[in-house]
């Protein structure tokens, strides 16, 4: 080796064929759509990769615990199904969601207040679907939604998809803030923006664990209203409260103005599949055609076997034991946040899945990830909540899925990351964060 | 003699375990063991957990080929495991491997070997707590400049890397690195062109695979690695053929001078002034579809099932 060549050489020596051009391995890379541009390989979800080993405490995930569930029943149900309407439960169905079912929904529903007709009703491939059919019909690109501070990922993926621009309002332990979201609405319009609607989890909100209080749920359909912006709410864990009964939905106290999620994914189980739409007449006509247009039709397996379970089996004692569940599973996490992580600050959930955690000053959620995975432990990024980069001193923490035993450890091996990290960071007085990072978050099967 | 080698030999592909690469793992073991099985291999793929001593002491392959990045996969530490077990395996044995895996520790290697590397620092975290973190990188700025490369010694696939341009940047980057390495490796950030030289033995002698050329719109991080489109890749390198020889030289250079065997990938910056500089050596390459060795494969003519069948058996006949 010699330090004699000059630059030169680079160009001037004789060149190896098919050297002109480069290939970025991938032959249709001039061909997508723009709003393929954010889609990014990030490392935080290569890490998440490890996150489903035994080894390792997950509590990032949002897998409902099925272990209550009756399963001997379940496989009997399912049997006959096939057995006594197979015709229909394989067969294509109609693009609203199989009539009983849709009558059964509205017995679900009204747990929660709702009043509401079957053709008020559609039925969507997880609310998710929902969410993304909504989106659809309301969001040219550019128009803004707004969202809660913090947010759920999986619909800020949704909005990104559709290049919304998603402008968050803030929320305290009573959820959304009717003041701040006033301020919100007056200085969007202010600057001329259209704002499509309101996107809001009112009851144990994924992420923050907060509820949105009865005081406050009329006074934001009024706010609302008087903004002209449509409610979207989305409520997959409003039969999960750990004390007392369910409160009403925004839905039950204005049906024109809102647009209703349902879902069996928390409250029975995701695999099949099933949640549902309530929408005004006219915005239920579009969805049904949107939704014809992107799957015919929901699973007419799915609905028949939910539909039967809802008939033939105690499904409100089932909720009950999940309620029962899960509040254990969050006590456990919040006595082991109080034991092992005195300098954090958490939400205490009254129902759900998560609770929301802000770490000591200067510690930075997603830089301090690979430290986590390998103390095995695993937890969401605040970053993923938000739609531009805030979030980083938060983490959500779930207690869904993982045994109080496995979530006093995870917190314990968590406490002993936030230690690690803290003193780095006193070390070289900064946290190491890349600002402004997109949505990071595992996918649903990583619990 | 070589033992004779079975007409369709059993494969144990390793791949997952528990870095921070194992999706990556996951990946190239899969893309390893269809090609594989296409070229008549009889392979299955393990995961690295409590199973796996057990199915390989009761299966007894003929040959284990561990396509795991990180940690135990490429410390050697799994390495020892499949010589106690007497299994044979593909690639460089344990000892060769450990060296390979500290980067520093590779670096100095190679320098005896009168092979060029950017000058560097390795810095565990525990200096940092008992000489205060301000003089060192202060110290660290003067001595080797900017920009700077601060590096994990240990893992692969860009994780924790960080491009520092200027010195206030350097803490928040030594934050990042040691969120995946309690020891940091710095080093002077060389220009130039950024090439990937895969190396191969064939008939027990290892021969240079075409340069890969790395063209990013950034850095050349996770994203730009996997996410297809990102990353131009050029291969053969647009290198003069003189430059293409320097290239391959170092490469074979720093697997002959590391003990390595079977596979390897050496990744290089050449300078403006022709000059290759030795940054890294991978004793487990990425065999993803996005990754350098089968590129570079490909651009050497070679069907990755037939090459891959010939590592296997090639590492069959060695013992």
């Amino acid at each position: 080796m010699t330090a004699e060549s000059r630059p030169d050489e680079l160009t001037s020596g004789p060149l190896p064929t098919s050297a002109a051009s480069g290939t970025r391995l991938d032959r249709w890379i001039g061909s997508y759509a723009d709003r393929t541009h954010g889609m990014r390989a990030s490392e935080i979800r290569a890490l998440f990769a490890v996150a489903n080993r035994p080894e390792v405490v997950s509590l990032a995930g949002g897998m409902p615990c099925l272990d209550v569930l009756p399963m001997d029943v379940l496989s009997e149900l399912t049997q006959r199904v096939v057995a006594t309407r197979g015709a229909v439960a394989l067969q294509y169905g109609s693009g609203q969601g199989d009539e009983g079912l849709r009558e059964q929904i509205l017995e679900v529903m009204r747990l929660e207040g709702i009043q509401a007709h079957p053709d008020d009703v559609v039925v969507t491939t997880g609310s998710q679907q929902a969410l993304d059919l909504v989106t659809r019909l309301f969001i040219n690109p550019g128009d803004v939604v707004v969202a809660e501070a913090p947010s759920y990922v999986g619909a800020l993926g949704v909005f990104r998809a559709y290049q919304a621009d998603v402008v968050h309002t803030p929320l305290d332990a009573d959820g959304l803030i009717p003041e701040a979201l006033e301020a919100t609405l007056a200085d969007l319009a202010r600057q001329g923006r259209r704002v499509k609607f309101l996107y809001t989890v009112p009851n144990f909100h994924n992420p923050a664990g907060v509820t949105l209080s009865l005081e406050r749920r009329p006074r934001i359909l009024e706010i609302c209203a008087r903004y002209d912006v449509l409610v979207l709410e989305d409520n997959p864990y409003g039969l999960l409260g750990f004390e007392g009964d369910p409160l009403p939905a925004m839905r039950s106290m204005d049906d024109e103005g809102v647009i209703y999620l349902g879902s069996f994914s928390k409250t029975f189980a995701p695999g099949y599949r099933v949640g549902w739409a309530v929408a005004p007449h006219a915005i239920r006509e579009k969805l049904v055609l949107a939704s014809e247009s992107a799957i015919l039709c929901p699973s007419n397996a799915s609905q028949l076997a939910i539909s039967a379970y809802l008939s033939t089996f105690d499904w409100r004692g089932q909720i009950k034991q999940f309620r029962e569940l899960y509040r254990e599973r969050r006590d456990a996490m919040i006595g082991a946040l109080s034991e092992h992580l005195p300098d954090a600050t958490w939400t205490v959930p009254d129902g759900g899945f998560y609770t929301w955690v802000k770490l000591p000053d200067g510690l930075d959620a997603k830089a301090m990830l690979p430290r986590a995975v390998t103390a095995r432990v695993a937890y969401v990024p605040g970053t993923a909540f938000y739609f531009n980069g805030q979030g980083t001193d938060h983490v959500r923490l779930s207690f869904c899925y993982p045994t109080p035993e496995r979530i006093r450890e995870g917190v314990r091996r968590l406490a002993g990351v936030v230690q690690g990290e803290s003193e780095l960071v006193s070390l070289f007085g900064t946290g190491g964060g890349v600002p402004g990072d997109s949505v990071q978050a595992p996918g649903p099967d990583l619990a | 003699m070589p033992p004779a080698l079975p007409v369709s030999p059993r494969v144990v592909v390793l791949a997952g375990g528990l870095s921070h690469e194992r999706d990556v793992s996951i990946r190239s073991g899969r893309r390893v063991a269809d090609a594989l099985r296409t070229a008549g291999v009889d392979v299955t793929v393990h995961d690295v957990d409590a199973d796996l001593v057990p199915a390989l002491s009761e299966t007894r392959p003929d040959l284990v080929w561990p396509l795991l990045h990180g940690a135990s996969g490429e410390d050697g530490s799994v390495r020892d495991v499949l010589e106690l077990l007497t299994l044979r395996s593909v690639g460089t044995g344990p000892r060769a491997s450990r060296i390979a895996w500290s980067k520093p520790i590779a670096k100095t290697s190679v320098t005896r070997a009168g092979l060029a590397t950017p000058e560097f620092v390795t810095l565990p975290q525990s200096l940092f707590r008992e000489l205060g973190a301000n003089r060192i990188l202060d110290a660290v700025v003067d001595k080797l400049g900017l920009p700077l490369v601060v590096k994990p010694s240990r893992g692969g696939s860009a994780l924790g890397v960080t491009l520092v341009h200027a010195a206030e940047d350097l803490p928040r980057a030594m934050v990042a690195c040691f969120a995946y390495s309690d020891t940091a490796l710095i080093e002077r950030a060389v220009q130039g062109t950024e090439v990937a030289v895969s190396v191969v033995e064939l008939d027990g002698r290892p021969v240079a695979l075409p340069a890969v050329e790395v063209v990013t719109d950034g850095p050349y991080d996770y994203d730009a690695r996997y996410n297809p489109g990102r990353t131009e890749y050029f291969s053969p390198a647009r290198l003069s053929t003189e430059l293409a020889s320097r290239a391959a030289d170092v490469a074979v250079a720093a697997h002959q001078a590391l003990g390595l065997r079977h596979l390897s990938r050496t990744d290089l910056i050449i300078d403006d002034d022709g000059r290759p500089w030795f940054l890294e050596v991978n004793v487990a390459p990425g065999m993803t579809e996005t990754s350098l060795f089968p590129q570079a494969a490909e651009a050497g003519g070679h069907d990755l099932p037939t090459l891959y069948r010939t590592i296997v058996e090639g590492a069959l006949a060695q013992d």
